[in-house]
């Protein structure tokens, strides 16, 4: 069983500190939902784990695997995927090309096309649009591209970093949809979200951060009725 | 006229095959890489040698000999193109940009005194000089050698742009040039894909380089100051960064400095060429593909 055990971890850009003491855990399987405001570390918590940037202390597993010592392209290999935040699709290459790049280091090319075939079916939009260019996509579409781009590889541990960010409720919807999808065919996600209903609605579990370490955690039904939790993230 | 053209378009391949590495290291480092032209010289070199130590088996000249030593100068350059940015370029991705703009600077002094170490000053003859009887079509004086060279510069190119279009490589290449982080994210190793990058954009000046010996005979140590010069003026005015404007731009460069010779005579040549780079500059410093305002250096 692959783990993600992330623990008391601390990591600083330059002299700032983004992560403090940061602990969690994602259980094979599971959509885990990781909360908070802007800056509060969730973004520099999924770049750690892509290999990004290192933690200047702390341990950071992912089953056997060492995740500070790795390459950024050793962990994609590994089947460790990353969407980041603002889609990042490469906005002058076709839809095609971005879900292509998506299976840059499989190397059975079978593979990859019965791969951006599932990610057609499970996302027709993108089939459409698969001749235009990344940049003339709306941001659901992006976001869509982004999330099927990183099935290409195949993973077993999907990072998504605020995919319902500036999208319309209707599409922030049918994006969780997908994302519970991939966890159905057997993906494990770590889901950061501002949007906390959203994240929540779909997630098993969740943690709150603040100012680079975890404040909450727990079911995310639990959650979801956490009057500290709907006072701070949920709104009125 | 047509002879005007036919010039342009022979002088233009050559500053196209040099142009593109230019670009192709500016659009996925937004490196001016300066040494880049003596990377050219150094294919002149490369030939010369090679064609020195083969002249036994050569007639006049000899297609297939040719060919031969111009891809191994091809992969001379192109592997001396990945030390360089090994060695110079690498240990300063992560400072400003000047740093390494002043590093290619030097590293041009370094290719272009090492080579006159080798070598001494004065210019040396090559092996072989290609000439023949000219063909007269539509009343451009044209010659063998000419066309052979051109073909073997749009060969070049058309594989170059299969390769940049179609394969997984070519992909990571513009991905990277796009946006570097999403393509680690990717699992693109970017280290491997700008060694790629400087090995295909120095090959292909060492192809010119050897083209442009066996052709104009004589080579120096200096020779590839003025086209690398020239190179980035091509790339500037197709758009920098971008392939075919590469390409385009070393064509419309060989084609505007033949017309302008023409009316202003030989001794213009340069002066006109640079004359149209601050001209694009100042008008149209996007080139004429170019897409993105480029970063000032």
């Amino acid at each position: 069983m692959a783990k993600l055990v992330i623990d008391n971890v601390d990591l600083f850009y330059h002299r700032v500190q983004a992560l403090r003491g940061l602990t969690l855990e994602v259980n094979e399987g599971e959509i885990v939902a990781l909360l908070g405001n802007n800056g509060a570390g969730k973004t520099s918590t999924l770049s750690m784990l892509s290999g990004l940037y290192r933690p200047k202390s702390g341990t950071v597993t992912w089953g056997d695997r060492d995740l500070t010592t790795m390459q950024p392209w050793d962990i994609v290999e590994a089947k460790l995927l990353h969407v980041p935040e603002g889609r990042r699709i490469f906005s002058t290459m076709t839809v095609h090309e971005n879900l292509q790049l998506g299976g840059y280091l499989v190397d059975d090319q079978k593979l990859v096309d019965e791969r951006i075939e599932r990610a057609y079916e499970l996302m027709p939009r993108l089939r459409e649009r698969r001749n235009q260019e990344g940049g003339t996509l709306s941001g659901g579409e992006q976001q869509m591209a982004a999330i099927g781009r990183a099935l290409v590889g195949g993973p077993k541990l999907l990072l998504l970093d605020e995919p319902s960010m500036g999208l319309a409720p209707l599409i922030v919807k049918q994006v969780m949809e997908i994302i519970k999808e991939v966890q159905a065919q057997g993906t494990t996600v770590l889901l950061v979200e501002q949007n906390a209903r959203a994240a929540l609605r779909i997630a098993d579990r969740g943690y709150v951060i603040e100012s680079g370490t975890v404040t909450m955690e727990g079911a995310a039904s639990d959650l979801r009725t956490n009057s500290k939790v709907i006072d701070a993230y949920l709104g009125a | 006229m047509t002879q005007l053209i036919w010039n342009g378009l022979f002088v233009g391949s050559f500053y196209a095959l040099v142009a593109i590495g230019y670009s192709m290291v500016y659009g996925i480092i937004k490196l001016l890489n300066f040494a880049h032209g003596d990377v050219y010289m150094l294919g002149s070199f490369t030939g010369f040698l090679l064609l020195g130590s083969v002249s036994g088996l050569l007639g006049t000249w000899s297609l297939p000999v040719l060919l031969l030593v111009l891809l191994l100068s091809m992969l001379f350059t192109g592997t001396i193109g990945v030390i360089i940015e090994k060695v110079a370029y690498r240990p300063l991705r992560s400072s400003p940009r000047l740093a390494v703009l002043i590093t290619a600077v030097g590293m041009s002094f370094v290719l272009e005194y090492g080579i006159r170490q080798i070598f001494g000053p004065s210019p040396r003859v090559f092996p072989v000089r290609l000439a023949g009887d000219p063909i007269f079509f539509l009343d451009a004086r044209i010659t063998l050698p000419q066309i052979v060279l051109m073909v073997i510069a749009a060969a070049l190119m058309y594989f170059l742009q299969r390769y940049v279009m179609k394969s997984r490589e070519g992909r990571a290449m513009r991905s990277i040039a796009l946006d570097t982080q999403a393509s680690l994210l990717m699992g693109v190793n970017v280290n491997k894909v700008i060694s790629r990058t400087f090995f295909i954009g120095s090959a292909l000046a060492g192809a010119a380089g050897v083209m442009a010996g066996a052709y104009y005979g004589s080579i120096d140590f200096l020779m590839g100051f003025i086209i690398g010069l020239k190179a980035f003026t091509a790339a500037v005015i197709g758009g920098i960064g971008n392939l075919y404007g590469a390409m385009l731009g070393g064509l419309v460069l060989g084609l505007l400095e033949s017309f302008g010779t023409n009316w202003l005579g030989g001794q213009w040549r340069d002066v006109f060429a640079f004359a149209c780079l601050i001209a694009f500059l100042s008008f149209k410093p996007t080139g004429l593909l170019g897409e993105r305002v480029s970063e000032r250096m």
